[in-house]
């Protein structure tokens, strides 16, 4: 989550003091990730030296404000228009973990894909039934829920896959270490490596 | 893992409306016999939906079909409000189907010639209810599921989310004490399919059992509790778990 980038979106709707630039993200974001006032501070101070914010003298409230600077403003312009970064699939620990177990004959990996889906379920039904309960009153919180329910609904579906490829013998267990290509996904980068 | 147990543990345990013991199914003969189901037990209780998921052929419409008094187990109690289904006569079964069960498909079943409230009331129609009473039962399902307003149209002036929707109207009238829907989103966009599993969902909070057959998790998720069927037997089981945080944020 990219707190930079936000705070550089809501400066650009207006100046504001630190508490109301918490204030005005959590708002926005439905409260889901509380952001701490240091946090808000350091962020700050960290955009003023790369010269994307300046800030006020303290007014009779003795509250600072900051505002965008021009290259602070194409700087929050240029990110409505560009891709979030997409994580690396590496980073998926799931996914790690269907690997090894592929990878070890002894290890049953149709159970360790039961428990996994069991668990995401579970999840998804927490959620929907929250997401039901508070309808359409928060829209950013039922946003950003909805966002957590179709990711999982994506985790269960590869289960589903995964678990089907097993049972069919698409997938041999242990076989990958046999196996004269490899690929390595480093830096969300797909590369082919012959083995020797 | 079994599917035994039943209720949220909050108080006295509710009614169990679909009981399923022990239920076997096989099709065909020699080595072309396929297994549909093997001892499968599941309870359903008043108040409580129950999604089951599984792969094509793993039994999960089976299963439905055997809880809709439509086919016969080859061995197993299955009892529908406390009515036994085995050894039943066909019309017992066809009573039970009338009385107790509400039923939404994929393909609506619709009757294209009746208009969307004649279709709605027509289970009561059957049951012998009075027409001002199947008209008025009718209406306050059709307004449920938000479409109060088509009643005079008939189901091709519809589209497939309105179609949906009205066989879902239908399944709710005479308040049925067990639900039976079998993908009932179909081919629905995402949306649309939403608002037909949130009526599902309502049902059950009313005192409904509903039991969902679905291959969506997002749909399944509806449920409080999902079992997953495999080769004809339950292979797990998830359950919506705590009301504690889930996100930091809560719904304000």
């Amino acid at each position: 989550m990219s707190v930079k980038q936000a705070l550089l979106a809501l400066l650009a709707d207006g100046d504001r003091y630190g508490y109301q630039l918490r204030a005005a993200f959590e708002e926005a974001t439905g409260g889901v990730w509380p952001l701490n006032i240091g946090q808000v501070y350091t962020t700050l101070d960290r955009l003023e030296r790369d010269g994307l914010v300046s800030r006020s003298e303290a007014d009779d409230a003795r509250q600072v404000h900051y505002g965008l600077t021009d290259a602070g403003h194409q700087e929050a312009a240029t990110w409505w228009t560009t891709p979030v970064e997409l994580g690396s699939p590496s980073r998926d620990d799931a996914a790690l973990k269907i690997a090894l177990a592929v990878s070890m004959p002894e290890v049953d990996t149709a159970r360790v894909i039961q428990v996994q889906r069991a668990a995401v379920l579970s999840r998804m039904q927490d959620l929907t039934r929250a997401r039901h309960a508070s309808g359409d009153r928060d829209s950013a919180w039922a946003l950003v829920a909805d966002a957590m329910i179709f990711r999982a609904e994506a985790e269960v579906r590869w289960l589903d896959h995964t678990a089907a490829r097993l049972a069919n013998g698409d997938i041999e267990p242990g076989a990958d270490a046999r196996a004269a290509t490899t690929f390595s996904l480093a830096d969300g980068h797909v590369a082919a490596e012959s083995r020797k | 893992m079994s599917a035994q147990t039943v209720g949220d543990g909050s108080g006295a345990d509710p009614e169990i409306v679909l009981s399923m013991r022990d239920v076997s199914k096989a099709y065909g003969d020699g080595d072309g016999r396929v297994h549909a189901l093997r001892r499968v037990s599941l309870d359903v209780a008043a108040g409580e939906m129950v999604a089951v998921m599984g792969t094509s052929g793993s039994g999960k419409s089976t299963l439905l079909s055997i809880a809709g008094a439509m086919v016969t187990p080859d061995a197993g109690e299955v009892t529908v409000a406390g009515v036994p289904i085995e050894g039943a006569s066909a019309r017992g079964r066809a009573r039970v189907r009338r009385e107790l069960v509400g039923f939404v498909f994929q393909d609506f079943n619709l009757i294209p010639a009746l208009t969307v409230i004649e279709n709605v009331a027509l289970p009561l129609d059957l049951d012998g209810a009075s027409r001002a009473t199947a008209r008025s039962e009718a209406r306050r399902a059709l307004a449920a599921v938000g479409m109060r307003e088509r009643g005079k149209d008939f189901p091709d002036d519809l589209s497939g989310g309105q179609r949906q929707r009205v066989a879902i109207a239908r399944a709710m009238v005479g308040q049925r004490r067990l639900v039976l829907a079998d993908e009932p989103t179909g081919a629905l966009d995402s949306v649309t399919g939403d608002r037909v599993l949130s009526v599902l969902r309502s049902m059950a909070d009313q005192g409904s059992a509903v039991v969902l057959v679905t291959h969506d998790a997002r749909h399944a998720a509806w449920a409080d509790r999902i079992v997953h069927l495999a080769d004809g037997t339950i292979l797990e089981e998830a359950r919506a778990a705590r009301p504690e945080q889930l996100l930091t944020g809560e719904p304000r």
